[in-house]
């Protein structure tokens, strides 16, 4: 157990480590800088501007300096951003992708585990039809089109919910579903392949054998085996939809981190960028980390720490 | 790839029914109207006009644009980006992934160890940004060396062959990963020991042996990145880094018309339209990409 954890643990440092390197070195090999925007800058000024946003000497020397700050917890300033520092920045808008991405999360395993294991109970019927085409549908629309449609449904039209912004809880709503979308109609469509499969072993058998409701059959007995491909989704699942979503906070004008990820690279700011990176990353790994975990205490024919 | 009742794969992908049918009749109409769509209508569709907004009509079925542009016209050569996109997004995916796979999966031990850990790694850093940095990247770089290379007529498809590039160039890791397993699978059984003790080389084993095992897997997976990729061109679009104007692909013309929805004047036809194209094409393509894994994909269990 103690040499799984550790070895696990180092792989996820090494995991970490490779992409902020890379992202790091194919962020200072683009072409064009944080200060060409500048009008003329004379070589002195220049220069300072460089020492106080780090892009003084090599690109090795600010790499390793760039890694030292990392490791006491500084994500560097930010050159679009004059006055702020990295941290202030992803300390302000984080929270708020944060909390749209959690929404969005419970919908999409709730709704896709729900939808996907009702469709797997009504294999052959007009229900099952009609739950896959419509998750079908989901995948094949893009979410910066079904968010203006609903928006104009229930916020214009009926007059439900607000438009956009950030207020109350009803606010998230909107955007929650629309970020969550494809991944209900990915998850259920997981959730119903693993099911049927599962759905005909022997174990399922006995269980109906023995004389338990059908309902008892599937939530209990078959789900605790059928829903481990959809654990193993959720860590990618969680960093992706925490982080932000810059087409969601575009449509509905919510002033989460998800923009960063753009923004950043067209304004070359270095150390934006890299920051949102870190954080991506380091969440993916340790979700992940968390899955394994789980997996073998969700699934007892697994020997995990070998 | 044949069954114990005989029958090609073909023949069972028809056999399953109505949806699969309907896809594959979608898809020909689809490719066909974009290749010879645009050549059929007439010549005062593509230009500009200053019949701006006009809801659709007899004279514009689809209605037209802000430049008072046909948007019958331009849903169709559209459709000629998006699936040129889509297509050869997904074979360089297929091309890059299928080469890793095989040979990770052929190699195995420390060589695979360490291409699986690279995989792995690159999974962990954001698409878009890859994206991002590799259109930042190549974008002017191409358009001076098509200029410079004395044909400057293609420069306006530099966009296009950039976001080909960078889209095939990311899309490629989930197929490096499936065709892997499979080879780890394939390698042990007795046909390929046979190839080897009869002394065959391994890029014999590799090209003769492994890979027409693993045709049916590929396609299957092809299949489902052609929408991916369209998809994927789609938000690059909509966040204005894809197709530039004056060209549009499906992707472009739903970010136009995204922004055309208000309750005060809404040009629905702006969006209804390539919405609806796109839609039909990915819908049909992840239809047909299921159906063929259920036939093909040895993994999948019998229906």
């Amino acid at each position: 157990m103690f040499a799984f954890a550790l070895r696990r643990f180092a792989s996820m440092l090494f995991v970490l480590f490779s992409v902020v390197s890379i992202t790091f070195f194919l962020m200072r090999s683009a072409p064009g800088g944080p200060f060409d925007r500048e009008r003329e800058l004379l070589p002195p000024a220049r220069h300072a501007l460089e020492v106080r946003f780090h892009y003084d000497g090599t690109a090795w020397e600010q790499y390793t300096a760039y890694l030292g700050r990392l490791l006491h917890g500084d994500l560097g300033p930010s050159t679009r951003y004059r006055n702020r520092t990295v941290n202030e920045l992803l300390a302000q808008t984080l929270p708020v992708s944060a909390a749209l991405g959690a929404a969005a999360f419970c919908i999409a395993t709730v709704g896709g585990v729900a939808l996907g294991g009702w469709a797997a109970t009504r294999r052959g019927k007009a229900g099952e039809t009609g739950a896959m085409f419509a998750a079908l549908l989901a995948i094949s629309i893009p979410t910066f089109v079904t968010g203006p449609l609903l928006i104009l449904i229930f916020a214009l039209w009926l007059g439900w919910l607000p438009v956009g912004g950030l207020g109350s809880p009803a606010s998230l709503l909107l955007p929650a579903l629309t970020l969550a979308g494809p991944y209900v109609a990915y998850i259920s469509r997981l959730t119903r392949t693993s099911m049927l499969e599962v759905l005909g072993q022997d174990f399922i058998r006995t269980a109906r054998a023995k004389g338990l409701a059908e309902w008892r059959v599937v939530s209990q007995h078959a789900a605790k085996v059928a829903l481990l491909p959809v654990v193993s989704f959720l860590g990618p699942l969680a960093a992706n939809l925490l982080t932000g979503s810059i087409v969601i906070e575009t449509i509905f004008n919510i002033p989460g981190a998800g923009g960063f990820f753009v923004n950043s690279i067209q304004n070359r700011d270095g150390f934006l960028l890299e920051g949102v990176v870190v954080v991506y990353c380091a969440l993916l790994v340790v979700l992940n980390l968390l899955v394994d975990i789980a997996y073998p205490w969700l699934d007892r024919r697994i020997k995990a720490y070998g | 790839m044949q069954t114990a009742d005989n029958k090609t794969a073909w023949q069972r992908l028809l056999e399953k029914g109505g949806a699969t049918r309907w896809s594959l009749i979608i898809l020909a109409v689809v490719v066909l109207a974009a290749v010879f769509g645009p050549m059929l209508l007439p010549a005062s569709f593509s230009e500009v006009s200053a019949d701006q907004f006009a809801a659709p009509s007899q004279a514009h079925p689809f209605g037209t644009d802000i430049h008072g542009q046909d948007m019958l016209y331009r849903v169709l050569t559209g459709a000629r980006v998006s699936l040129a996109v889509g297509i050869a997004g997904a074979l360089i995916a297929f091309f890059i992934g299928t080469a890793y796979g095989l040979v990770s999966g052929y190699a195995g031990g420390r060589t695979d160890g360490v291409m699986m850990r690279l995989v792995e790694i690159l999974y962990a850093v954001p698409r878009l940004i890859i994206l991002l940095i590799a259109i930042n990247a190549f974008d002017s770089r191409m358009k001076t060396w098509l200029a410079a290379a004395g044909t400057p007529g293609l420069v306006s498809y530099s966009r296009i062959v950039i976001l080909i590039l960078s889209l095939g160039l990311i899309e490629w890791l989930t197929m490096a990963r499936i065709v892997r397993g499979q080879v780890l699978a394939l390698k042990g059984q007795q046909f390929v020991l046979a190839a080897r003790s009869l002394g065959q080389s391994h890029w014999k084993i590799l090209t003769r042996h492994l890979l027409p095992n693993l045709v049916g897997l590929v396609i299957v997976y092809l299949t489902l990145t052609v929408p991916a990729v369209i998809l994927d061109e789609s938000f690059l679009s909509f966040l204005g880094l894809g197709i530039q104007a004056p060209q549009a692909s499906w992707g472009s013309l739903l970010a136009d018309g995204a922004q055309a929805i208000n309750p005060v004047k809404s040009y629905w036809w702006l969006l209804a339209f390539p919405a609806a194209a796109m839609s039909l094409t990915l819908l049909a393509l992840n239809f047909l990409g299921d159906a063929l894994r259920d036939v093909l994909d040895p993994r999948s269990g019998p229906e």
